[in-house]
């Protein structure tokens, strides 16, 4: 027996294994955060091109490009490809690549499985794209998928579509099940819970509330799939259904789901702004608490996307009151932030500048979130471009944004090189200005009445559009600049140190830059 | 046994790919016979690429668990490992509580709200100008439109079939509660026999089922097309049924496996995960027949 236990040992000292094969079948978490980040960005690349065909069809009022069925099969696609494909997968390569480090740990708890949960989502993508080709093209109802036009009224590739959402809960629930064992099983001695780094405390979160609702999004699907082809009548009302339980059922999903995509954002900041302030986070127990909460709230507030289907009046109040509670834990989170850096030692690197413009950015897309959930205005702004706003606000800047500070707060650590700081400042600066000339204007829009999701709008709505589209061209031209300045960046540049960041604190800064295959073959032991 | 300190990572593995591939090739096979089938055209090929994946699934999980039971019955699990494990198999049964709380919830919505609101009770005033002849009732008998969807002509009475077979699972819990306490024990015997008979009280149990779900048809016109009551009442009680039969063959591997000596009175993680699963499986069972038959 100890002869097996001798091998095994001397294979954790071994390199990565050469060619394709070693990215097919590894079970290195490194190696597996690795292609979720690529397959991540591939795929926002994508889901941006068809931002781009949308913005391009609304420059000018009337139709000039597309036929409004793709239209709406771009709008669908990018919002899909872009939450289920973009960012939910990048932050899963972050936890991949940080969560080990970051506690310690050899690896993920449970590697075969997670090597299954990277590999599921090129297939369920693919199949995704492919049904744009399909007779009767690709989704069109919108990513929320609403019943009856995603199931009467879909076309026939709607299969395809729920069995590629199934594969994507599959591969969602199996990366949180091993986020969850290695977090609860594979921290170093010492290691208790309230000395975690907070980007590991909102894993953990996140992970239980991708666990408690991928199911429930499983559900919704395979109601469709049976309405659709086996007669069952969830969403018809001839039958006793209802299409607003397909509503219910999606946004008991959905709600959590958008904090499951803003949660590890909290996680990213809350590591970068002490880093650069050079002072540790202000409040990290209100931090983790605060997490908890908004994770507990987020959900009893589901019907907040539904104030105008007709809920009873009761509905309408719980719902929008319980909604602004939300905001409690998020402005401690804000406060916090703004105390770190307050007569802090402030530089203003890429990262940080990326984590300040999060910080400022997301609060607005807070506050025009606490617009929306005042019930009796949301009348107003229901299903207009304020909404588009609202959320690209709080998903660019606080999504994505994050996992832009993230990637080159920690470039060095993985590449062992550091990124060009010039170049990476310009793709801040590019992405602040694109982004905010994009979705601002989107504001007025819809506060004038533009409703989303319509290829042509009246021409008092030019001049803004024409603003959004220009905006939109420059934000996603320049995510080329950040490509370039990654390969750059793991092709070579300046040696970074262990630490590379003065202020940096955490144990992933302990390891050598860049970080051995395997990261704590002992663990260590914290004080 | 490996030492604390090393807690063991495999080494490369071909079997998430194949997994990939099975799951794909059976869920786009089944969604070509799905669209084939709506459109009236052929299936053969939907019907080939399912098969071929459902095949690869099965020789996956031959071989992945045949991995995995090799490497834990060659010591290399540690104590830690097993810790991995249950905290997986736990978080697993609440993925899956959780997709049953999906179809919970559009039960109680449909029952508590919707069908009510559809007869014009609450807010609801207008849908009565659609359906002026449509009552609430529960279970209901007849719906909206009784043209597109006949409802069914009888329920399923709770204190015939659905009482024993209620017995059935809680009996079938307290046996491979006693096997478990016999692996403890190593009384080697006993477990075979006690595991033998939780199987064979859940396969009784899906025998009930299938009777019921052909009386349900043939002599109650109660179908999944019989309005939001047959849907509910089959969806809930059909994944339901899916997940016994899940548990009954993962108990079936586990028997088999013990009698060949996988399992130790120390280390013994498969059997377990088993039984809580089958746990599981009864927990949802009590309140299905408390939601779905009696109420």
């Amino acid at each position: 027996m100890s002869a097996v236990i001798e091998s095994d040992h001397h294979d954790h000292h071994h390199g990565p294994a050469k060619g394709l094969m070693r990215w097919v079948l590894t079970t290195n978490h490194k190696d597996i955060g690795s292609m979720y980040l690529w397959f991540s960005f591939i795929m926002f690349l994508i889901g941006g091109t068809m931002a781009l065909i949308i913005r391009a069809e609304l420059f000018e009022p009337g139709m000039q490009i597309v036929k409004p069925e793709f239209f709406n099969q771009m709008t669908t696609m990018h919002g899909l490809i872009m939450v289920f494909g973009a960012v939910m997968p990048a932050f899963v390569g972050l936890a991949n690549w940080l969560i080990p480090m970051m506690v310690g740990a050899p690896d993920m708890a449970l590697p075969r499985m997670n090597n299954w949960s990277f590999w599921i989502l090129p297939f369920a993508f693919g199949l995704l794209l492919s049904t744009l080709f399909m007779d009767g093209g690709g989704p069109n109802f919108g990513w929320t998928f609403y019943a009856p036009l995603s199931t009467t009224y879909a076309p026939p590739s709607v299969t395809f579509f729920i069995f590629a959402v199934h594969m994507m809960g599959v591969s969602s629930i199996m990366g949180a099940i091993n986020v969850i064992a290695t977090i609860l099983n594979l921290r170093a001695p010492g290691m208790t819970y309230m000395k975690m780094p907070l980007f590991v405390w909102t894993w953990l979160i996140t992970a239980f509330l991708l666990i408690a609702v991928m199911p429930v999004l499983a559900g919704v699907v395979t109601m469709m799939l049976m309405d659709i082809h086996f007669g069952t009548s969830f969403f018809n009302a001839e039958g006793g259904g209802d299409p607003v339980l397909f509503q219910h059922v999606f946004w008991f999903f959905g709600h959590p789901e958008v904090y499951i995509m803003i949660l590890p954002a909290f996680g990213i900041a809350s590591a970068i702004i002490p880093t650069f302030s050079r002072k540790p986070l202000f409040g990290y127990p209100s931090m983790v608490y605060a997490t908890a909460s908004i994770a507990i709230l987020s959900f009893i507030v589901w019907a907040h996307h539904m104030f105008t289907v007709g809920l009873p009046l009761a509905g309408e109040l719980f719902f929008m009151y319980a909604t602004m509670l939300i905001a409690v834990p998020t402005g401690v989170k804000i406060f916090n932030w703004v105390a770190t850096m307050f007569r802090g030692s402030l530089t203003f690197e890429t990262p940080m500048l990326f984590s300040i413009a999060f910080v400022i950015l997301f609060t607005i897309g807070g506050f025009s979130g606490l617009m929306l959930a005042i019930a009796p205005v949301d009348f107003q702004y229901h299903d207009t471009y304020f909404v588009v706003a609202h959320f690209h606000y709080v998903l660019v800047p606080g999504a994505i944004f994050s996992i832009f500070a993230a990637a080159y707060f920690w470039l060095p650590k993985w590449t062992g090189h550091m990124y060009n700081e010039t170049l990476g400042k310009v793709h801040f600066w590019m992405s602040f200005i694109g982004l905010n000339l994009t979705f601002f204007p989107m504001h007025f829009v819809g506060l004038a009445g533009m409703p989303r999701r319509i290829p042509d709008y009246a021409l008092q709505f030019a001049d803004f559009n024409q603003i959004s589209s220009v905006g939109a061209f420059i934000f996603g031209t320049t995510q080329l600049l950040f490509l370039f300045i990654v390969i750059q960046c793991i092709r070579g540049g300046k040696k970074a140190s262990a630490q590379v960041w003065e202020g940096a604190d955490g144990l992933e800064w302990t390891l050598p830059s860049p970080a051995p295959y395997h990261s704590f073959a002992q663990p260590p032991v914290i004080k | 046994m490996a030492s604390p300190q090393s807690y063991y990572v495999p080494e490369q593995s071909k079997w998430p790919i194949v997994a990939t591939v099975g799951l794909f090739l059976t869920l786009t096979g089944l969604g070509n016979v799905l669209i084939a089938g709506q459109q009236a055209s052929d299936t053969s090929n939907g019907w080939l690429m399912f098969t071929a994946g459902f095949g690869i699934m099965l020789y996956m999980f031959f071989g992945w668990f045949g991995t995995v039971a090799k490497e834990s019955m060659a010591g290399l699990y540690s104590a830690q490992m097993d810790r991995s494990f249950r905290w997986g198999m736990s978080w697993f049964i609440f993925s899956e509580v959780m997709f049953f709380a999906a179809f919970f919830g559009a039960l109680f919505y449909t029952r508590y709200l919707g069908v009510p609101w559809l007869a014009g009770e609450g807010d609801g005033a207008p849908n009565v100008l659609l359906w002026p002849e449509f009552k609430a009732a529960w279970p209901l008998m007849s719906n909206p439109n009784p043209e597109t969807f006949p409802g069914p002509n009888a329920t399923i009475d709770p204190w015939h079939i659905p009482l024993i077979n209620t017995f059935l699972l809680l009996a079938s819990s307290v046996t491979v509660t006693i096997a478990h306490h016999a692996v403890k024990k190593d009384h080697r015997t006993q477990v075979v026999i006690w595991l033998a008979a939780t199987i064979i009280l859940g396969a009784i149990f899906l025998g009930f089922q299938v009777h019921e779900y052909q009386v349900a048809y043939n002599e109650l016109n109660l179908t999944l097309k019989s309005g939001i009551y047959g849907t509910t009442f089959f969806l809930l009680t059909g994944f339901h049924g899916m997940h016994v039969t899940l548990g009954a063959i993962i108990l079936t591997v586990v028997l088999i496996r013990y009698s060949r000596g996988h399992f130790s009175s120390k280390q013994h993680f498969g059997f377990e995960a088993a039984s809580w699963y089958w746990h599981f499986v009864d927990v949802v069972w009590l309140g299905l027949f408390f939601a779905v038959y009696v109420l």
